[in-house]
């Protein structure tokens, strides 16, 4: 009996042992020499894997930025971490790192359940894509909303959901990460990512309609007419398509509120302190 | 006459509800404006020959075919153009389209308006597609491929037979039907007009066997012509179906992405043979149509031959008005047409049916989870799995994926979406897979 049990032992023990050299030889043999910045710059990065940068992963941004010079550098931003987890990498690599202010999604339609209300019902599948393909949507409106709801499906962050009053979409900011995961799924291209200004204000035309004023005005109350009064209000701002854009390097803390007062419908909004 | 053709794969056999089978073709008459699309085919939009204030006959060209792939288009009414620019259409999104006012009835001097047939055929081939071209003709059975393609053959190729598509399978629509009985002979000039541009001497009218009015006066006077011949099919859906057809009557399979040419094969729908008739014989273009007004959500059911651009709520008012219980209007047929979301959107070559359904003829139950019964893949006539083209369109799969699935052969018929037993409107899914393919 005893002798059984030393058999086994030693048995297990040799198989231990000799597997135990194989995998350390082969570990030796076929070590993957991995850059200790990238370990390092990985370790620092949040792990979100939302390809908001526009690298493949948290991983491929981390090699990039291990390879990259002082100029490619500054055009690397992980919109996740932002500017803290930006530095932390500059202090790994040993450079400056440029101010860049915070960004965050904006839904560029005011197409309310009161604002454009539904004409027709739809039954087919819930989906934005979907619907985006069979017709101009509940409320008529050729560019707007469809209140499906894809965006919210793709944000990873939760920092979208729906306002059961307006059935729109609302961004909670101070959860956007700008990583334009939205801006991608929406088939009427509805999202766009913004700076904020240096107080934390922003302004921008909240409607893509590109139908004439009067048209647009019958499918919804707080559509861009394109009557050009922002542009005499700042020359930067093109009314083009019977729309208006207003660039984002206009200062919202400036002209914001001047803008927002003038325009007729209320298609452009103006927000102070989008992040607490 | 005994043989019954038909497809072998998948099929469905929906309620015929052929409401408006007896009902004569009546003239639907003129509305106050007509908004005429230039683009009413596949290809690329018709150049714009009008501006605003112009005076316009009927059977005026006012839109020029730009490129082979692409249609002339007509004006279907005496009157002064109103405007020139984008009008919502069915679907909501807007359309360029012109905007003429009704003022009379003058025609050009150049049609025929006489009720005459005339038999006999004196023009080669090549007048033949010319007078094709110049009158605007697509192939009025639903896709708007420009007729004058078709009818000349490329270097080449070889054709043995013309295929007269009389086979209306969706439930519903008796357009065909009716211009099938009341135009017989017309039809038959047509296919045989057809048939000398192609330079051959074999045509089939396929009709399903629902239709015995059609196929009695076809057949009587297809023994006064030679070469045409009325071939009788099986009544099942989508019998209609370009592919189907050609493999119920020739017992060919047309393969992926291959055109009926290379299976020598010509398949006209008979409304467009019937136009084919008008062009070349009576110099008329294609700028009126047969459609069919009908659903449980409509008082007077009826065939209207309709002018090119009227109004649907026209067409609906005509009919004696919609009912207040009416939730759903569908252009086209039920199984293929899109319900609209815009009643004063105008009807187009392409229109074969205004149907309005009633609140509790609806199927309105929610679409429950896939239990992978497989009735999806049993009834599609093209042999696909629309369950596996619904999941990888959920899930965001790749284009790979699609192409796999050979998503791209969807023929749009829906059987698989009124064969599930979950409700599951797979039918969406599958246009969404066919677009992403072409996007790519």
């Amino acid at each position: 009996m005893d002798n059984l049990i030393l058999l086994n032992t030693v048995i297990l023990g040799s198989i231990a042992f000799v597997s135990a050299l194989i995998l350390y030889l082969v570990s030796k043999k076929f070590k993957v020499e991995t850059d200790e910045t990238t370990v390092k710059i990985v370790d620092v990065l949040p792990q979100a894997n939302c390809g908001g940068c526009g690298r493949a992963g948290c991983a491929d941004f981390a090699t990039a930025c291990a390879k990259a010079d002082a100029d490619l550098f500054a055009n690397l931003y992980c919109p996740v971490g932002g500017q803290k987890v930006m530095q932390q990498i500059a202090a790994i690599k040993g450079f400056e790192v440029a101010e860049k202010s915070p960004t965050t999604a904006v839904l560029l339609c005011q197409g309310t359940c009161q604002n454009a209300p539904s004409k027709v019902v739809y039954e087919a599948v819930s989906s934005c894509r979907i619907a985006n393909r069979i017709s101009s949507g509940q409320s008529g409106c050729p560019d707007g909303c469809l209140r499906l709801g894809d965006c919210i499906k793709a944000c990873k962050f939760g920092a979208l959901s729906v306002n059961e009053e307006t059935g729109l979409p609302q961004i909670d900011s101070s959860k956007c990460v700008s990583c334009g995961a939205c801006a991608k799924v929406c088939p009427r291209g509805l999202f766009e990512i913004r700076p904020l200004s240096q107080n934390g204000s922003i302004v921008y035309v909240a409607c893509r309609n590109k139908q004439k004023g009067a048209t647009a005005r019958k499918n919804c109350k707080a559509a861009c007419i394109g009557c050009m009064k922002c542009s005499k209000i700042n020359d930067l701002i093109k009314v083009e398509n019977n729309i208006s854009y207003i660039p984002a390097d206009i200062d919202a803390s400036r002209f914001g509120e001047e803008l927002a007062k003038n325009c007729p419908t209320g298609a452009i909004v103006y927000k102070e302190n989008v992040v607490e | 006459m005994s043989k019954k053709y038909t497809f072998p794969m998948g099929g469905i056999h929906p309620e015929k509800y052929k409401l408006t089978a007896n009902c004569p073709i009546e003239d639907a008459g003129l509305p106050e404006t007509v908004c005429i699309p230039v683009k009413q085919h596949i290809g690329s939009s018709a150049k714009i020959l009008v501006n605003k204030g112009d005076k316009v006959k009927v059977g005026t060209l006012i839109a020029d075919a730009d490129g082979i792939v692409s249609s002339d288009v007509h004006s279907s009414v005496s009157g002064e153009v109103l405007k020139v620019e984008d009008v919502a259409g069915s679907t909501g999104y807007e359309e360029k389209m012109i905007t003429i006012k009704v003022e009379g009835d003058e025609w050009e001097e150049s049609i025929d308006r006489s009720d005459k047939v005339v038999k006999e055929i004196n023009f080669t081939p090549e007048e033949i597609v010319e007078k094709i071209r110049t009158a605007g003709i697509v192939g009025m059975g639903g896709a708007g491929y420009p007729t004058p393609i078709k009818t000349s053959i490329p270097e080449g190729k070889k054709v043995d037979i013309l295929i007269v598509n009389g086979i209306e399978c969706e439930p519903f629509l008796t357009a065909d039907d009716r211009l099938m009985i009341e135009k017989a002979e017309q039809i038959i000039i047509g296919a045989r007009i057809i048939n000398k541009a192609l330079g051959i001497q074999n045509a089939v009218i396929a009709i399903d066997e629902n239709k015995p009015h059609a196929i009695a006066t076809l057949d009587a006077l297809c023994r006064l012509y030679v070469g045409v011949n009325v071939k009788v099919c099986k009544t099942k859906y989508p019998q209609g179906g370009e592919k189907q057809l050609i493999r119920a009557i020739t017992g060919k399979e047309l393969p992926t992405g291959k055109l009926p040419l290379d299976v020598g094969c010509i398949v006209q729908n008979v409304g467009t043979v019937h136009a084919v008739y008008e062009a070349v014989m009576k110099n008329k273009p294609l700028f009126e149509r047969i459609i069919t007004v009908s659903g449980d959500g409509i008082q007077y059911p009826s065939n209207y031959r309709v002018r090119v651009g009227t109004p649907i709520s026209y067409l609906i008012d005509k009919a004696g008005g919609m009912d207040e219980s009416v939730s759903k209007i569908i252009l086209g047929g039920p199984m293929m047409g899109n319900a609209i979301v815009n009643q004063s959107a105008p009807t187009t070559k392409l229109t074969s049916g205004v149907l309005l359904f009633k609140e509790d003829n609806i199927s309105k139950t929610e679409a429950s989870a896939c239990i992978r019964c497989g009735k999806c893949a049993l009834v599609c006539p093209a042999g696909l799995r629309p369950f596996a083209i619904k999941q990888a369109i959920t899930y965001n799969g790749p284009t790979d994926e699609l192409r796999k699935l050979h998503a791209g052969d969807c023929i749009e018929c829906g059987c698989c979406a009124y064969g599930c037993p979950a409700n599951i409107p797979l039918l969406d899914y599958c246009k969404i897979a066919k677009q992403e393919i072409r996007k790519k």
